[in-house]
């Protein structure tokens, strides 16, 4: 395992436009956490220090840290859809085949470079909202600091699920822009079916089969947190009140996901004549 | 003699198109390969099935008595196809510790194979720098890298300038020469006549010939006459029952030998005979005149 890591970390770290964006989509959100962290004095018309707000309070701030950070995802996206795409258009994945990896070997070490670099992102986040949240949050025992850590287990599978997507769609279309755009139109895809079901019975029940859509799937786990800010502003509001944790059912469908995305770039790749 | 790589009837169809049928040959350590056939004829398919890349439809093959997995086998394997493919924005010997770190080989070797190919000095250079010559020779270092069973080539020298395919050609012969086993795909045949000793030839994906490349220009070759006495020369060559046939193209007479004779006996005879001959050469038929007759009779 480890050797299959190593090989698919030299390839990304040689190349400079991975590189750049590897690095990107680990240093961004890492920035926009601190910067968002400190008081900013606009030239001394007013300050803005969002930890004000209590939004950096455990346990919020798992919620708040995870979903956000989430949204650079997109970054690390590139790079995977890029490694599959270049191997394909250098057609070193031949080479590779050739001088003796498996068509298995050759899935998996894209696939645990994935986990490795989500796992990676997600210690990342998580000891950056610890240091934040030790600073700003009002209240420090340890019960209450480790409660709702399953934002970051939520976000882990979150975004091992997004770029196993990301793996299928490189594998299944051979280039890099193509299988961006494919992202896309799944997107739009999800919302037709969600409109034909709407239509066909309720918009409840649209939701339901939504969620078990993969790009919907994901998203759902981790809740946006707009509404619990509110909430915990405005406690008397009993109406706002919504479901924003994180259930088992949620990361089994992102599991699910997951494995079968991973099971089809292997059959695709094993049925293919390169 | 320990078998490195068998075939059993394999088959590869590519919709209605059959590029390899029902194929079937065996590859003997020591001996230098070569599969001879033109364009399309199903040599790079036949490679790719056993270098794992092109998935057969029937048959099978099964590397070193089947004793290992195919990618495994690989491993032991040193394999070019037709063009080079590596990292352009690696260095040589970055995309060579890729190719070790896969093979499962220590990176001391990279710079001795390096050496062989002449590529030492420019092995920090990126791979899209090189030139196509360059590139191919460091494909071979690759190839050589794990100090394979076998070496495969596939068509090593297409593209290549006059000095490009010597190089390369000079490289094969001096690795053939240390006692690797060599498989060369090429439709070159004077490539296959000085570097191999055994040939198969395909055509359309089937298999013509497989055997020693002496056995395959079997004839006992032929002579190439001139005489002023040319009606007496063919009537006696006709008459003479160790001649198979002979031609006439103008003032050039081929006689085709039954059994050996050489050029010295036969001048004799005919001086004996009252001839004299303006012009007497012996020749064999090349492999390259051989090869035209198999694959276009059929």
């Amino acid at each position: 395992m480890l050797r299959l890591v190593n090989l698919e970390l030299q390839k990304l770290l040689l190349n400079r436009a991975s590189k750049v964006l590897i690095f990107i989509s680990f240093i961004l959100p890492f920035t926009v956490l601190i910067l968002s962290s400190i008081k900013i004095n606009f030239f001394g018309f007013f300050t803005l220090e969002l930890g004000e707000l209590g939004i950096f309070n455990f346990p919020i701030i798992w919620h708040i840290t995870t979903f956000f950070a989430s949204y650079f995802k997109l970054f690390f996206a590139i790079v995977v859809v890029s490694m599959i795409g270049n191997e394909y258009s250098n057609k070193t994945i031949k080479q590779n085949l050739i001088d003796g990896l498996s068509k298995k070997e050759f899935i998996l070490s894209k696939f645990y470079t994935i986990v490795f670099f989500s796992f990676l992102a997600t210690v990342l986040i998580g000891v950056g909202s610890f240091l934040i949240g030790l600073y700003y949050s009002s209240y420090t025992e340890a019960s209450i600091i480790f409660k709702e850590t399953e934002f970051l287990l939520a976000y882990f599978l979150k975004l091992v699920g997004f770029f196993s997507l990301c793996l299928f769609f490189g594998m299944l279309v051979k280039r890099s822009a193509f299988a961006l755009a494919f992202l896309f139109i799944l997107y739009i895809f999800e919302w037709i079916v969600f409109w034909i079901v709407a239509e066909a019975s309720n918009t409840d029940m649209a939701w339901k089969v939504k969620n078990f859509l993969p790009l919907e799937s994901m998203y759902k786990l981790i809740d946006q947190p707009f509404q619990r800010v509110l909430m915990t502003k405005y406690p008397e509001k009993i109406d706002m009140a919504y479901d924003y944790a994180v259930h088992w059912y949620e990361l089994v469908i992102v599991l699910g996901w997951t494995a079968l995305f991973v099971f089809l770039s292997y059959r695709l790749l094993k049925q293919r004549d390169l | 003699m320990e078998t490195i790589l068998t075939i059993n009837n394999l088959t590869k169809k590519f919709g209605y198109l059959t590029a390899v049928k029902d194929l079937s040959f065996t590859i003997k350590k020591g001996n230098v390969y070569g599969i001879l056939g033109p364009n399309g004829s199903g040599k790079s398919t036949t490679l790719g099935i056993v270098l794992n890349v092109v998935n057969k439809t029937s048959g099978d093959f099964s590397w070193f008595n089947g004793e290992v997995s195919t990618h495994n086998a690989l491993k032991k394997v040193g394999a070019i196809i037709e063009n080079p493919n590596f990292y352009p924005y690696m260095t040589a010997y970055q995309n060579l510790k890729l190719v070790c770190k896969i093979k499962g080989v220590d990176y001391s070797k990279i710079d001795e194979k390096l050496g062989i190919v002449g590529l030492l000095e420019r092995k920090d250079s990126k791979f899209s720098n090189y030139s196509l010559g360059m590139k191919q020779r460091l494909a071979i270092a690759s190839a050589l890298l794990n100090d394979p069973e076998i070496l495969i080539l596939d068509e090593p020298t297409n593209g290549l300038d006059p000095q490009g395919i010597h190089q390369i050609r000079t490289l094969i012969k001096q690795i053939a020469s240390e006692g690797t086993t060599i498989l060369l795909a090429s439709h070159l045949l004077d490539e296959v006549e000085k570097v191999c000793s055994h040939v198969v030839v395909l055509r359309k994906g089937e298999k013509l010939y497989s055997g020693r490349v002496d056995e395959m220009i079997s004839s006992n070759g032929f002579f190439e006459l001139k005489s002023v006495q040319h009606e007496a020369l063919v009537s006696l060559l006709q008459n003479n029952p160790d001649f198979i046939s002979v031609k006439e193209e103008g003032e050039l007479i081929t006689a085709f030998l039954k059994k050996p004779m050489d050029a010295s006996t036969f001048n004799t005879l005919m001086f004996e005979k009252g001839i004299t001959l303006s012009h007497l050469v012996k020749r064999k038929e090349s492999l390259e005149e051989q090869f035209l007759k198999l694959t276009n009779n059929i």
